[in-house]
């Protein structure tokens, strides 16, 4: 792997030992990747950030180093929302800790947002390369903006967003971003909602595992798309899909897609992923709510009273900013909590059944929460909670 | 007997050779406060780990391995030096926060490697050496 002569002195330790064991990982990934040289990235996204996790070896681990993140670097979500963890349930034992490794990582300068949608918070660009490690971001970063990056464990984002740069392998490399088969979606509604595309991204991962697909014969939304990845990356591995007219670079180098093996998923394949289950609690924002969601959820909800528990998660800087809406939501009775979600935190283990918009969230509340999951349109989710 | 791999995880250390021909997961299969291998049915089961140089096939389980490694470390119960057959990130993020030298990709295989003998293993250079 070529180093070059400010990365070789960082390795040999010239500048201190935080860095040169954080550059130590990052070339060892390297070697174990086969990669090259180092890109310089944009911007990180840490994982191993909850307490759960990572427990108290890797708090003393985070604790034992000094430096601070040279390129801007954001958290995974954590199990509880850091301010109003006290309305969730949370125990304050686990919450001591929890915020003892959010202190651990601001120490390390890594920005204080806990979420998986750093790219309603960072600039993010066609082209860029990134280190971000939460697989619907990673997905989303890929897939709908066209930036570069691999689904990055913890310490490795960490070593990137200090260091400002990642080994070159994987998909950073033009050559590994060919879809290598094609989804053929019959009968796709030409008016649907998020959840629709959450439903077809949780088929749909079961059969892609780790390749690259090219979706055609939909046309969906950023935020149907966010639904479509997170599900894909959930029930999948998948780092990167194409939608063939829509998705970037499938509008720029016109993937010629005549010669792929095609599967073909039918609406009606969709529609069987769709359950009538009565739910005792609704979970909406599995990946964090954008702000034009926030506005829809707000616009449904007003003048409704909930009778069920309805809660709704986002990034914290994407609440503040769409504060009215946040305002209209919690009239209702429902909460918005920022820095965790229904996946993460234990404050959603005492339900029986939820329903979630998400499909991403319909594959992981059964094993995160003990409850039974089912998906719902987003008036299905909302109408649930308020009758 | 001297052995040319990839060096991994930067340091030297000397330790006797303890062979787990398996792959680990040190993810509730190693008790980071004893560094006894714990996992049931594993050809290591029961075995002390400190201070080894431990070969084994590479990692498995759960990324937060790596924190078992680096725990083992502080506990003084680690191994002095991590053989792998192929290197993979837990346990390369595991041995480098845990200062353990590690090498992987020797020119033989792991269960022909000299057992009971004592072994240097350079992670910086790659060289390992048994008498």
């Amino acid at each position: 792997m070529f180093l070059t002569a400010e990365e070789e002195a960082v390795l040999a330790g010239e500048e201190g030992p935080t860095r040169q064991q954080l550059m130590e990982i990052l070339v060892a990934m390297g070697k174990v990747f086969e990669a090259e040289k180092m890109v310089p990235i944009r911007s990180a996204q840490v994982s191993g950030a909850s307490y759960k996790t990572i427990g108290r070896w890797g708090l003393e681990w985070l604790s034992s180093l000094d430096a601070k993140a040279s390129v801007p670097a954001i958290l995974n979500p954590v199990g509880m929302d850091r301010i109003r963890w006290k309305e969730m349930d949370i125990d304050p034992v686990f919450a001591k800790n929890q915020l003892d490794v959010i202190a651990a990582y601001e120490r390390l300068g890594i920005r204080l947002e806990c979420t998986c949608t750093p790219y309603y918070l960072t600039i993010t660009e066609y082209g860029d390369h990134l280190a971000w490690s939460e697989s619907s971001a990673v997905a989303y970063a890929n897939s709908v903006i066209g930036a570069r990056t691999n689904r990055e464990g913890g310490p490795s984002a960490l070593a990137a967003a200090i260091l400002g740069r990642t080994p070159a392998y994987g998909l950073h490399l033009v050559e590994n971003r060919t879809p290598v088969f094609t989804f053929h979606v019959e009968g796709a509604p030409e008016k649907t909602d998020e959840s629709w595309y959450g439903a077809l991204g949780y088929l749909a991962g079961k059969i892609a595992g780790n390749r690259v697909p090219i979706f055609t014969g939909i046309r969906p939304s950023r935020d149907q798309l966010k639904n479509l990845g997170a599900a894909m990356a959930a029930t999948g591995a998948t780092a990167l899909y194409h939608v063939q007219d829509i998705t970037p670079e499938a509008r720029v180098f016109k993937f010629d897609t005549t010669s792929l093996e095609s599967i073909t998923i039918t609406a009606s394949e969709v529609a069987d992923v769709y359950s009538s289950a009565e739910p005792d609690a609704v979970a909406i924002g599995c990946p964090h709510c954008s702000d034009e969601e926030l506005t829809k959820i707000a616009e449904k909800l007003q003048g409704c009273r909930v009778k069920k528990p309805l809660y709704v998660f986002a990034a914290r800087d994407v609440i503040t900013r769409s504060a009215k809406a946040v305002g209209t939501i919690e009239k209702s009775g429902a909460k918005v909590y920022a820095d965790t979600c229904m996946v993460v935190s234990p404050a959603l283990e005492q339900y029986k059944t939820i329903m979630v918009s998400s499909g991403k969230a319909l594959s992981y509340v059964p094993n995160m929460c003990g409850a039974a999951s089912v998906i719902g349109t987003l008036d299905d989710c909302l109408s649930a909670a308020c009758r | 007997m001297i052995l040319h791999g990839r060096g991994i995880s930067q340091g030297t250390a000397t330790g006797p050779l303890l062979i787990g021909p398996d792959p680990i997961s040190f993810l509730s299969g190693v008790d980071p406060e004893t560094g006894i291998v714990m996992e049931k049915g594993h050809p290591l089961e029961g075995k002390d780990i400190t201070g080894t140089v431990l070969a084994f096939e590479y990692g498995k389980g759960s990324t937060v391995g790596s924190y078992i490694l680096y725990a083992l470390s502080r506990s003084g119960h680690a191994p002095a030096a991590i053989i792998n057959t192929e290197a993979e990130p837990i346990i390369v993020v595991g041995a480098i926060i845990g200062h353990i030298p590690m090498v992987d990709r020797l020119s033989i295989p792991l269960m022909d490697l000299p057992s009971g003998t004592i072994a240097e293993v350079n992670g910086t250079s790659g060289i390992v050496s048994f008498s």
